[in-house]
């Protein structure tokens, strides 16, 4: 049996190994925790189809709720619905962009094979004055920008 | 017993919370209980799911030989997100008869690949990658777009998850057609000698096969009906093609036989090679 923290707490705890600052509460991926005593059921879900981190995430959990006295620990995925950069918490844009990440905008609606974005404010020095280098970066989630205020480059964890 | 839920910015979807990966995503549990694809609607995840295989794999070839840095790394990234979609369709396909997705991509020789030919045309030089990537995302945007309909919960899932990522893949594949096609002269003359080799396997995506037909009857609503995704497709490519003055070419379309087994002779060493491994050391894991 478990005492103290809750099966939920403890699998919050589980952070994004590509994204260390984040947990994966606030990113959005947790989606719940079934606590039967002994045994603990944990369902996420995966941010893009092929990200890696799901394996290492699933991992974590397993041996963080091991660690806790849990005889019995399942993960779980689920597809539906699908993740959006939406679920991230506003606790998690905060940390994303302590971290030096410029953190999401809303999800919007697109029409067209063209779409039209927002801006994307540079984490270093605050300005709107920034170019998208590449649509794809370091990880799936993530475009890399570069400030033209400051000139320093930077990683976007993507609207999606 | 206590459940905790995470609270979602978004109204609930139409199927609700489907749980694909205790039953479907699980290697070791396909098969078993819960939903169990139908044969013809795992012959139906199979054409999508090796559509999306083959092409991964393909675009994997093209890391660390880019054109620039930045071009690794995105043709990386959607090779990863297809992978993504190939596994999810593939363990939904095993469902039917219990094969793995390791089964399914390891252990078939070719006849028994559903992928279009699309799909199986060899990387060529960048223009021609390019080329294969907007008939296939154009495509595949328009095939999940649709699939996220489906009377098929699991189908239905993979479409949603899908959609978002292969629109990425549309908007890397315009970009690049844009910039090739208005460049310089040769960089010009290579974009329209790709579209001109990659456009008679285009038709194939979009023919109603017999098993679409079966579909209909006995799943109604379940799989998508491919000739009902041409007009979207061809409005697409109509725009960006009016963008920088390329032109359909006027080819008859190949006669191609993905979808029966009958392949590319490119797919042949295509397979060696990703299965190669599998098959000299099997179980293997690193």
């Amino acid at each position: 049996m478990v005492s103290g923290a809750t099966a939920w707490d403890i699998a919050a705890s589980v952070h994004d190994p590509e994204i260390p600052v984040l947990s994966i509460a606030d990113l959005g991926v947790l989606r719940d925790v079934r606590d039967d005593g002994d045994a603990v059921t944990v369902t996420i879900t995966p941010t893009y189809s092929g990200c890696p981190a799901m394996d290492t995430i699933r991992d974590d959990l397993v041996l963080a709720l091991t660690a806790a006295g849990f005889a019995r620990v399942d993960v779980r995925t689920v597809l539906a619905p699908a993740w959006t950069t939406d679920w991230i918490t506003p606790h998690g844009r905060e940390a994303l962009a302590a971290f030096g990440i410029a953190p999401p905008g809303p999800v919007t609606a697109r029409s067209g094979p063209i779409p039209l974005r927002l801006s994307v404010k540079c984490p270093r020095c605050g300005s709107l004055d920034t170019r998208e280098l590449a649509r794809f970066g370091s990880t799936s989630c993530k475009a890399l920008y570069q400030c033209r205020s400051c000139d320093e480059p930077f990683d976007h964890f993507k609207a999606h | 017993m206590t459940l905790r839920q995470a609270q979602g910015p978004e109204e609930s979807e139409p199927h609700g919370t489907v749980t694909v990966d205790e039953v479907l995503l699980s290697a070791e549990l396909a098969g078993g209980e819960g939903v169990a694809a139908s044969a013809d609607v795992a012959e139906y995840a199979l054409w999508l799911g090796d559509d999306a295989l083959i092409l991964s794999q393909q675009l994997g070839a093209w890391i660390s030989r880019a054109p620039e840095l930045e071009e690794d790394v995105a043709l990386g990234n959607i090779a990863l997100d297809l992978l993504g979609h190939a596994r999810s369709l593939l363990r939904y396909a095993g469902t039917w008869d219990g094969r793995t997705e390791d089964d399914l991509a390891y252990f078939r020789d070719e006849p028994d690949w559903r992928t279009a030919w699309l799909f199986q045309q060899p990387n060529g030089d960048f223009a021609h990658t390019i080329a294969r990537q907007l008939a296939a995302s154009c495509f595949q945007f328009e095939l999940y777009t649709a699939l996220q309909r489906s009377s098929d919960a699991t189908l239905a899932a993979i479409a949603a998850k899908s959609v978002r990522e292969v629109e990425y893949h549309r908007d890397h594949a315009v970009q690049w057609t844009l910039r090739l096609a208005d460049g310089t002269d040769e960089s010009r003359r290579r974009m329209v000698t790709a579209v001109t080799d990659v456009w008679p396997y285009v038709d194939e995506l979009f023919r109603d096969e017999p098993l679409v037909e079966r579909l209909a009857q006995d799943a109604p609503g379940a799989a998508v009906r491919p000739s009902a995704l041409r007009s979207g497709f061809d409005g697409v490519i109509a725009a960006v093609f009016a963008e920088c003055g390329l032109e359909v070419p006027a080819l008859p379309p190949s006669s191609a036989g993905g979808r029966h087994g009958i392949h590319f002779p490119s797919m042949g060493y295509l397979l060696a090679e990703m299965q190669v491994l599998a098959r000299q050391h099997p179980g293997a894991t690193w």
